[in-house]
């Protein structure tokens, strides 16, 4: 009978009916430390210390504080010795603050190649669903289950639904897979996928680099996702190829993962069809990842909605977001630009964001930064001197973490300021109390940051 | 975990929908290592600016999407550690709902119109065994897994559970899914 990929993954993982084997635990400061004090309470040990892998991201500075013990914050420095400190006593490889390979979690198990397709891979962080996109099923888990996942190896997982997303064509120029996805959101509300492993398919996916599919299936916990996953293909394995972690016969192991995509004639629980030539570059307007328009309309006017929830919804959040219905998005000004997060900060998002500067300056009205997803990207990045780009024409180059995604480091914005992110949540508070967040692409966000306002950047040379 | 079954008594009202983990519990007290002292800072912005106003009733009603975005469990902790025993929404995101059964905090779907009619009677008793929720003039049927309504009613943990089977791991590890994917150890 044909299988979806998912299907064979799930098949090939399962110990008992609704009990799967988890291939790859990564783990992080915030999720993790009350999961380690359950191991120790009841006197267990971390069973695969071998699978599992941590690293420091959500609390570090970016300012260049090199060591853990040097972190200003006093709460954030225990919570990053914390992890430290457990890293060692259950024999987990740790990248903390200062390694040459520390980084946003999901920046870092594709970098080194632990990501492979095939696996299961779970984290305390909802956005696990970006390892997805080699194929593997990836999803995010909260600390009760990180601990069951260090004790056990393993997982009490009801069996979820799937759903298939078709894209036609292919996406225009200056349109990416941040639009894709913020479109393909925008389309069937932010919990239009819940309960459901979405497969993205289609031309205009199998056109995608690998770092722009997992800006893809990074993105859908903000459409209600389990998980998302694409079919492995060339791309893929071009990719992995020569990657720290990669198994040592790769050309075998190509081989094996042929296997895994979906086989034709193979059904899902649901199945829809998205024109990706209809796609435009996207901007959110409100405070939730659905409330997105194309950057060419207007703020949308709460009367227009079509349920009283929905009004309610709307006028919340442009009051919140300060915004005024009939205005057109190309005249709202940010006042931050933050170019980063598990979403948008590998190298090629930085490519292309340095690529689209062309020797401009940045608006004398903005403060824009770049933060870079690892120390491997920001060491790369400046080989290609790409910190010289952005530094001369006004933006700040900082170091490795999550940043100003969710503010939970120094890096936030401040009360009524409106910043253009390349992050993935524009929930109210965010990226710092009373901020106001629009999720766009790293080439909107790096036009925005030169024009002082929103552009379209098919028109913008 | 401790064991739940009969909830009851009267509810707070929450007339949103999506609202997310980072709204129930702001990034700002997530550096806690402990699962404790969470519920003095509930909705910590919203209550704080005057937008919203919550008793710590046994039960909380909400919208549609309740507890969407990060994975953060101390959104489930602060619920619970605030007076909260079980929350009534349309529908909840997936690790949300998850982390709430893992603490011994019930998640109970019912639709908008049910919710609304709980939230005007202002009580109400939630019974997990028989799957219902009634209030003055109503009842209604909710949908449980029930593997997942056998280790609430128990308060049963699940790792305990899964270690009482720790040979199907043994052996699932001595077979070819044992050695899938890289080992972390071997890094530089």
């Amino acid at each position: 009978m044909p299988k979806t990929m998912f299907e064979k993954i799930w098949e090939a993982h399962e110990v008992r009916e609704e009990l799967i084997y988890i291939d790859l635990h990564l783990v992080h400061e915030v999720t993790s430390p009350q999961a380690f004090e359950g191991l120790r309470m009841a006197g267990r040990k971390l069973r695969r210390p071998d699978k599992t892998v941590a690293t420091a991201d959500h609390n570090v500075p970016t300012d260049g504080t090199p060591t853990a013990n040097l972190i200003k914050d006093q709460l954030s420095r225990k919570q990053v010795e914390t992890l430290e400190k457990n890293a060692a006593d259950f024999g987990v490889p740790v990248y903390s603050l200062g390694s040459d390979t520390q980084g946003i979690v999901h920046v870092i198990g594709p970098e080194l190649g632990l990501t492979q397709p095939g696996m299961t891979i779970v984290c305390g962080d909802s956005h696990t669903s970006t390892h997805g996109a080699f194929g593997a099923l990836a999803f995010g888990i909260g600390t009760s289950e990180v601990e069951h996942v260090m004790a056990t190896q393993t997982l009490v997982q009801r069996r979820p639904k799937t759903m298939r997303i078709n894209y036609t064509g292919t996406l225009s120029e200056g349109v990416t897979s941040k639009d894709l996805i913020l479109a393909t959101i925008g389309q069937l509300g932010t919990g239009g996928m819940t309960g459901y492993v979405v497969e993205y398919a289609g031309e205009a996916i199998r056109n995608l680099t690998m770092e722009q599919r997992l800006t893809v299936c990074n993105m859908t916990i903000e459409g209600g996702g389990k998980a998302g996953m694409i079919a492995p293909d060339e791309v893929t394995y071009e990719y992995m190829r020569g990657k720290a972690a990669v198994p040592e016969d790769f050309d075998a192991a190509v081989e094996r993962w042929k296997q895994l995509p979906t086989d034709e004639g193979a059904t899902f629980d649901h199945e829809i069809t998205i024109d990706a030539t209809q796609i435009s570059p996207m901007v959110t307007w409100g405070t939730t990842p659905g409330m997105v328009i194309q950057v060419t309309d207007k703020v949308p006017n709460p009367a227009d909605m079509a349920t009283a929830g929905e009004r309610e919804s709307a006028e919340r959040a442009l009051q919140y977001m300060g915004l005024e219905a009939g205005t057109p998005m190309e005249e709202i000004k940010p006042e931050r630009v933050f170019i980063g997060s598990c979403t948008n900060s590998r190298i090629s998002d930085l490519r292309e964001a340095a690529g689209a500067i062309k020797g401009r300056k940045v608006a004398d009205t903005i403060r824009a930064m770049v933060v870079p997803g690892s120390a491997l990207v920001k060491a790369q990045a400046e080989e290609e001197g790409l910190d010289r780009i952005f530094e001369e024409a006004g933006f700040e180059w900082r170091g490795a973490g999550c940043s100003m995604c969710l503010g939970m480091n120094p890096d936030t914005l401040f009360e009524g300021e409106r910043c253009a992110s390349t992050s993935n949540r524009n929930f109210e508070g965010r990226q710092g109390k009373g901020g106001r967040t629009h999720l766009v692409s790293p080439t909107m966000a790096t036009a925005a940051a030169i024009e002082g306002h929103f552009v379209d950047i098919r028109n913008w040379s | 975990m401790e064991a739940i079954n009969i909830i009851e008594g009267p509810i707070s009202f929450l007339d949103r929908s999506d609202v997310d983990t980072d709204q129930i519990i702001p990034k700002q007290f997530l550096k806690r290592v402990e699962r404790t002292g969470f519920g003095e800072f509930l909705f910590y912005d919203w209550i704080r600016d005057g937008e919203i106003e919550l008793a710590p009733h046994p039960v909380l009603v909400s919208g549609a999407n309740f507890g969407s975005g990060s994975s953060r469990e101390h959104a489930v902790w602060a619920l619970q550690q605030f007076g909260f025993k079980a929350v009534i929404a349309p529908s909840y995101s997936d690790i949300f709902y998850s982390n709430c059964t893992k603490n011994g905090f019930l998640p109970v779907e019912l639709p908008q119109e049910a919710c609304q009619a709980i939230a005007a009677s202002g009580a109400v008793r939630i019974d997990l065994e028989n799957q219902t929720v009634s209030w003055d003039g109503g009842d209604a049927r909710f949908e449980i897994d029930g593997e997942i309504k056998r280790r609430l009613l128990g308060g049963l943990d699940d790792i305990a559970l899964t270690l009482a089977d720790e040979h199907l791991v043994e052996a699932f590890e001595a077979g070819p899914g044992g050695s899938y994917g890289p080992d972390t150890t071997t890094l530089p």
